[in-house]
């Protein structure tokens, strides 16, 4: 089974569209639908969360990303121009050394990626980074 | 069904208590996103690991929830707190039903 | 040949495809896999390759974090084939009831394999690829099927027999018997193929280094082979790769397994004699 970049691509149909401009608004939405889901409403606060993820990824199949937010219950992952804007969310129990973790993520174009960390008192706060993924000149 | 699916996990041996130890873990499997289509226009439906829990005797160490965004081959790196000798049990929720279970034991000094 | 039309200078299409291409050399750091396989990714080029004055191997053209996911077995998902491959290498198969291991024993007994293949072959009189000499064994002493020459199976076999390779330096024969296939190989790497008219050399020995709309032209070195593309989420053996390159240039492309294709892998193999072992390596 193998992933192609131009399948990667069609997945990524949506984001090229919403470059375009008209339904830009309708995935938007889709996003802070999410955060609404995950904050419950709250406000967002910034600091004490770090993500990091590479300025350019070579390849939108496999963008690996590490988000850090000391103290946090929960860190979501969001990835805004991705036709599903959700990626995944790490719940920290009482044996995580660190409220860190590392993964690797698709992306279907350049875009921001997202991550809002719930606190242990309740606050929540967010961090985005674009990640511009390139078109490959091969076989892309 | 996926197949082929082969959890593993990297846990050192041991360690000194109260030590944060790294974890590293990969799965092997393609993770369809539901979003592409095969040769004949088909949707190919979404198959994914779409849950990962590590505990560590019983007691959560992380807890994640995925989507279709995480990449063909599923790779997490965290790190647990252990104060005592013990045994980390990782489990992997398939979305066709299947569960994958690996298990380290580490030695605490 | 087919669409087979000597380099000669022009080539609009190339400077059209390259228009703007800035210069985005290939890096210097040092490749050291698992803390302990120091890899050699720069060397001089044997005297054979007349056209470059150094040899780089594809994993310097990559990014970082790209780079990153071949320097730890764990972090390279390429592994999960030689993985599952090392479970068919104690598997039985066959009329003969045996598997790999019965004559090997364990797959670092063919160590140093992967560093001089394709090879000239006494026996049959042809220059082998690995893939041959698996089914080969597969074959004629175990009495099995031969596997698909680009299938799952012989791609992760590949890779393990790779993979115990690593660190040596390629060293594949070009002269003797392999002579005259390693000269049809450098004939077709500076043939021009395709619609677009484009030889191996114009876009990995003219332009190695630059970038091809936003990808980062390397010198097509296979000491990296199979190779975990990201592109396909998969292990790719270099006959797929080649396929894939020549497609590109819109040709009707050889079959992996070809005697083209082995022709090529020799001659492009020995472009990386200095090169060290490096598969499964991880590559865009």
């Amino acid at each position: 089974m193998t992933h192609t970049r131009r399948e990667a691509l069609l997945v990524g149909l949506g984001a090229l569209v919403a470059t375009a401009g008209i339904p830009r608004l309708a995935f938007a939405a889709t996003t802070e639908e999410r955060i609404a889901e995950f904050t419950g409403g709250a406000a967002l606060g910034e600091g004490g969360i770090t993500l990091t993820a590479p300025e350019i990824a070579e390849n939108g199949n496999t963008v690996p990303i590490s988000v850090e937010a000391p103290g946090a219950v929960a860190i979501m992952l969001l990835a805004a121009g991705n036709p599903n804007p959700d990626v995944g969310t790490f719940r920290f129990g009482p044996l995580a050394a660190s409220q860190m973790a590392s993964t690797r993520i698709r992306l279907a174009g350049t875009q921001d990626v997202i991550a809002i960390a719930q606190m242990a008192d309740g606050s929540f706060v967010k961090t985005a980074r674009e990640v511009k993924v390139t078109i490959g000149g091969c076989g892309g | 069904m996926a197949e082929n699916v082969t959890p593993r996990v990297r846990v050192p041996d041991s360690a000194s208590a109260g030590e944060a130890v790294l974890i590293k873990t990969l799965i092997s499997h393609p993770m369809e996103s539901g979003q592409r289509k095969d040769s004949q226009g088909n949707v190919i439906p979404r198959s994914i690991i779409n849950r990962f829990t590590c505990e560590f005797n019983g007691e959560t160490v992380i807890d994640a929830t995925l989507e279709p965004a995480i990449s063909t081959n599923p790779y997490f790196e965290f790190e647990a707190l252990v104060n005592e000798s013990g045994t980390f049990v990782f489990t992997w929720y398939d979305d066709d039903g299947s569960v994958y279970e690996e298990r380290k034991d580490i030695t605490v000094s | 040949m087919r669409q087979a039309k000597r380099l000669v200078g022009g080539g609009a299409v190339l400077v059209l495809l390259l228009a703007g291409a800035a210069l985005a050399d290939p890096d210097h750091d040092e490749l050291i896999v698992n803390g302990e396989i120091e890899m050699i990714v720069r060397a001089p080029a044997p005297p054979h390759v007349e056209n470059l004055d150094e040899i780089i191997s594809g994993w310097s053209f990559r990014t970082d974090e790209t780079q990153a996911l071949q320097m730890d077995d764990f972090d390279n998902p390429g592994m999960l084939g030689v993985e599952r491959a090392l479970v068919m290498f104690d598997t039985p198969m066959g009329t003969a009831g045996q598997a790999c291991s019965s004559c090997h024993e364990t797959p670092e007994a063919l160590r140093g394999v992967r560093a001089t293949y394709p090879k000239w072959d006494e026996e049959r009189q042809t220059v082998q690829t690995v893939e041959m000499q698996v089914n080969e064994c597969l074959t004629e002493r175990m009495g099995a099927e031969p596997l698909g020459y680009d299938s799952t199976e012989m791609v992760d076999m590949s890779a393990l027999i790779a993979s115990v390779s690593r660190g040596m330096v390629v060293d594949v024969a070009i002269d003797g018997p392999a002579q005259s296939t390693w000269e049809k190989g450098r004939e077709m790497y500076y043939t021009r193929f395709g619609q677009l008219e484009l030889a191996c050399a114009n876009c990995h020995e003219d332009n190695a280094g630059r970038m091809i709309r936003a990808d980062h032209l390397s010198q097509g070195q296979i000491n990296g082979f199979p190779a975990y593309r990201l592109n396909n989420a998969a292990l790719i053996s270099v006959h797929n790769r080649f396929r894939g390159c020549i497609r590109d240039t819109r040709a009707e492309t050889f079959e992996v397994g070809s005697p083209e294709f082995v022709a090529l892998e020799l001659y492009v193999a020995s472009r990386g004699n200095g090169l060290t072992v490096e598969g499964p390596s991880v590559r865009n």
